[in-house]
């Protein structure tokens, strides 16, 4: 059914079924998008990874297709998002119709000069691809396929994982245990962990197209169309001339009929007419959840992506939570296995991805509250929004089809240092992920390494042992950095800004970063 | 036809504040929700105050 080729990844018999290994640093279980990010982040670091994964092959279906820009910025680094860029769909902009006519427009990234737009839509199957065939060339990354953890033994010191595989099981002893094994993780199960949260009873119908001729860039939602006039659809497009349609079913539709090829094609027929011809890639009807576990952090275990967190799909917070996860993850676990850190550091882990979960529940939870109103009232205000949408702007920005993933404020965190100044009038404050700018004939991003740098605004180039990055007070990231002459920034590894000042003060920038790496 | 009634964006959260008065109503029957609006926009309209705006609005509330 699908015109992508699903490579198979070989098995290969590991050496501890012979006799006991080395002790690891970090095991990972999962290869989804959590868990290849996060080897990479660590790998490239340095640090040796094994990369447990029970399947052989990649995501089957599409599922998680907008990749935001954050995440690229985070693959960049691995030298994998121009091939995603390339391969994929660029898009920044959204319509809304209210039945045949459009109510609503909004363009995500309005002013140009970043490096990565908005989001690319490709299809998990092929990020997935991208990200195992960097891990394979990745010296510290051992990726283990056909590898299932059935056990899972935690102590103070280090994690012993039982692991089965076609020719039987063997253990693995581990520092740090990381969970990337998805919403049902084994990991969760195994350690008889709970997965509190709300679910939700809507039904939705994805069903993934291949359909010749001028397809739109640009996300489309409709509420109560003509040819599906109960209720919403949203149409996307990702790679390889394939569209995305999501019809929203109901609570009492019949999921094993509506899953039916030609219950399938009796509704893309009303929708794409009389001549239109397609042929199926993928379907599923699915409900959802909003789920997130109380911490994230269990000893030497630690949860991230789905495994941790779930979010409704409306809003692409789903694969771009889990990036941001291993992108906060990976830094700090590097510094606390070269005994840079206290392990303490993870704490912060587990409460400004916590925040973020939070976060993007709230958002998700919102835009399927407006999508699939729960009671009378609600319906009615969504329709009275709606109504008004035509007339008024301010109901156009009220119309809420899926607020779209942006990297997640973290205020407050005790890695961060206040402002002291207090002149600011803009750019991003601590706890706030960077913004890209061009500098020279590139990108601002492209100046920074794998390790806290500071952005010096004609200001010293060198800083308290921190990489500088030099920038002029003058120019598009001058503006979005608020800066005046000795303006300073300190950016986090993940491309959070941990501090700022109006001037250079070497032991500021000492304590801020004390501070930031948990000592 | 820009009257008296403002028609842009006049919130700075305005999905926070939706969210308020949607989940206000969660829970009351219907006679309990008109009940609420009711009281809902004669306080709001008193905190408004311009009588021209009020009008306009009843119109464009009725129209839409």
């Amino acid at each position: 059914m699908s015109s992508y080729s699903y490579k198979r990844y070989p098995y290969v018999r590991p050496k501890e079924l012979e006799a006991p290994g080395e002790r690891r640093p970090v095991v990972i279980v999962g290869a989804g998008i959590a868990g290849p990010t996060l080897a990479l982040s660590l790998g490239t670091r340095g640090v040796p990874v094994v990369l447990l994964d029970d399947d052989d092959t990649v995501s089957l279906g599409s599922r998680s297709i907008c990749q935001a820009k954050h995440s690229l910025e985070v693959w960049d680094r691995f030298g994998i998002a121009k091939r995603m860029v390339e391969k994929g769909i660029t898009w920044d902009r959204g319509e809304v119709y209210l039945r045949d006519k459009p109510v609503f427009r909004f363009n995500l990234q309005p002013e140009p000069g970043h490096k990565f737009p908005a989001f690319v839509n490709l299809q998990q199957y092929y990020v997935e691809e991208y990200l195992y065939e960097r891990c394979a060339t990745e010296p510290a990354i051992e990726m283990r396929h056909r590898n299932k953890v059935v056990a899972v033994s935690s102590r103070d010191d280090g994690v012993t994982v039982t692991v089965e595989t076609p020719d039987g099981r063997y253990d693995l002893e581990t520092d740090w245990l990381v969970a990337c094994d998805g919403v049902r993780s084994s990991v969760r199960h195994l350690l008889g962990l709970s997965y509190p949260g709300e679910v939700f009873n809507d039904q939705f119908l994805i069903a993934d197209v291949r359909l010749k001729g001028d397809l739109p860039r640009e996300r489309r939602f409709w509420f109560y169309p003509p040819f599906h006039p109960s209720n919403s659809v949203l149409l996307h497009r990702q790679a390889d001339d394939i569209l995305r349609v999501d019809f929203q079913l109901g609570r009492d539709a019949d999921a094993e009929e509506e899953k039916k090829p030609e219950s399938i094609d009796r509704r893309l027929r009303q929708m794409f007419g009389p001549d239109a011809r397609w042929e199926h890639e993928w379907s599923s009807v699915y409900t959802f959840t909003c789920r997130m576990m109380e911490r994230f952090v269990h000893g030497r275990v630690i949860f991230a992506g789905d495994a941790a967190h779930v979010v409704s799909p409306f809003g692409a917070r789903g694969g771009n939570a889990a990036v941001a996860d291993a992108d906060n993850l990976a830094w700090k676990l590097a510094r606390v296995i070269a005994g840079k850190s206290p392990a303490s550091l993870l704490d912060s882990y587990c409460s400004e991805r916590r925040a973020a979960s939070r976060e993007n529940i709230r958002q998700s939870t919102r835009s399927t509250d407006f999508i699939t109103p729960k009671f009378e009232a609600a319906r009615r205000f969504r329709d009275a929004t709606l109504a008004l949408a035509k007339d008024f702007p301010f109901a156009r920005a009220l119309i809420n089809s899926g607020r779209l993933s942006v990297p997640t404020a973290h205020t407050g965190s005790p890695l961060d240092t206040p402002d002291v100044d207090d002149d600011w009038t803009g750019g991003p404050p601590p706890g706030r992920a960077m913004i890209d700018a061009p500098r020279g004939d590139g990108w601002l991003i492209d100046g920074l390494g794998q390790d806290f740098t500071v952005l010096s605004f004609d200001g010293p180039a060198d800083a308290a042992d921190v990489p500088v990055v030099a920038l002029e007070c003058s120019g598009l990231a001058a503006r979005r950095y608020d800066a005046q002459p000795g303006t300073t920034y300190l950016i986090r590894p993940d491309r959070y800004v941990a501090a700022r000042w109006r001037h250079y003060d070497r032991v500021a920038v000492r304590a801020a970063l004390a501070r930031a790496t948990g000592q | 036809m820009e009257g008296a009634l403002r028609r842009t964006l006049n919130l700075s959260q305005p999905d926070d504040v939706y969210n308020a008065i949607v989940d206000a109503h969660k829970g009351l029957s219907e006679e309990e929700c008109r009940t609420f609006d009711a009281r809902l926009i004669l306080l709001l309209v008193n905190h408004i105050g311009d009588e021209e705006v009020i009008r306009e609005a009843l119109k464009a509330a009725k129209a839409s």
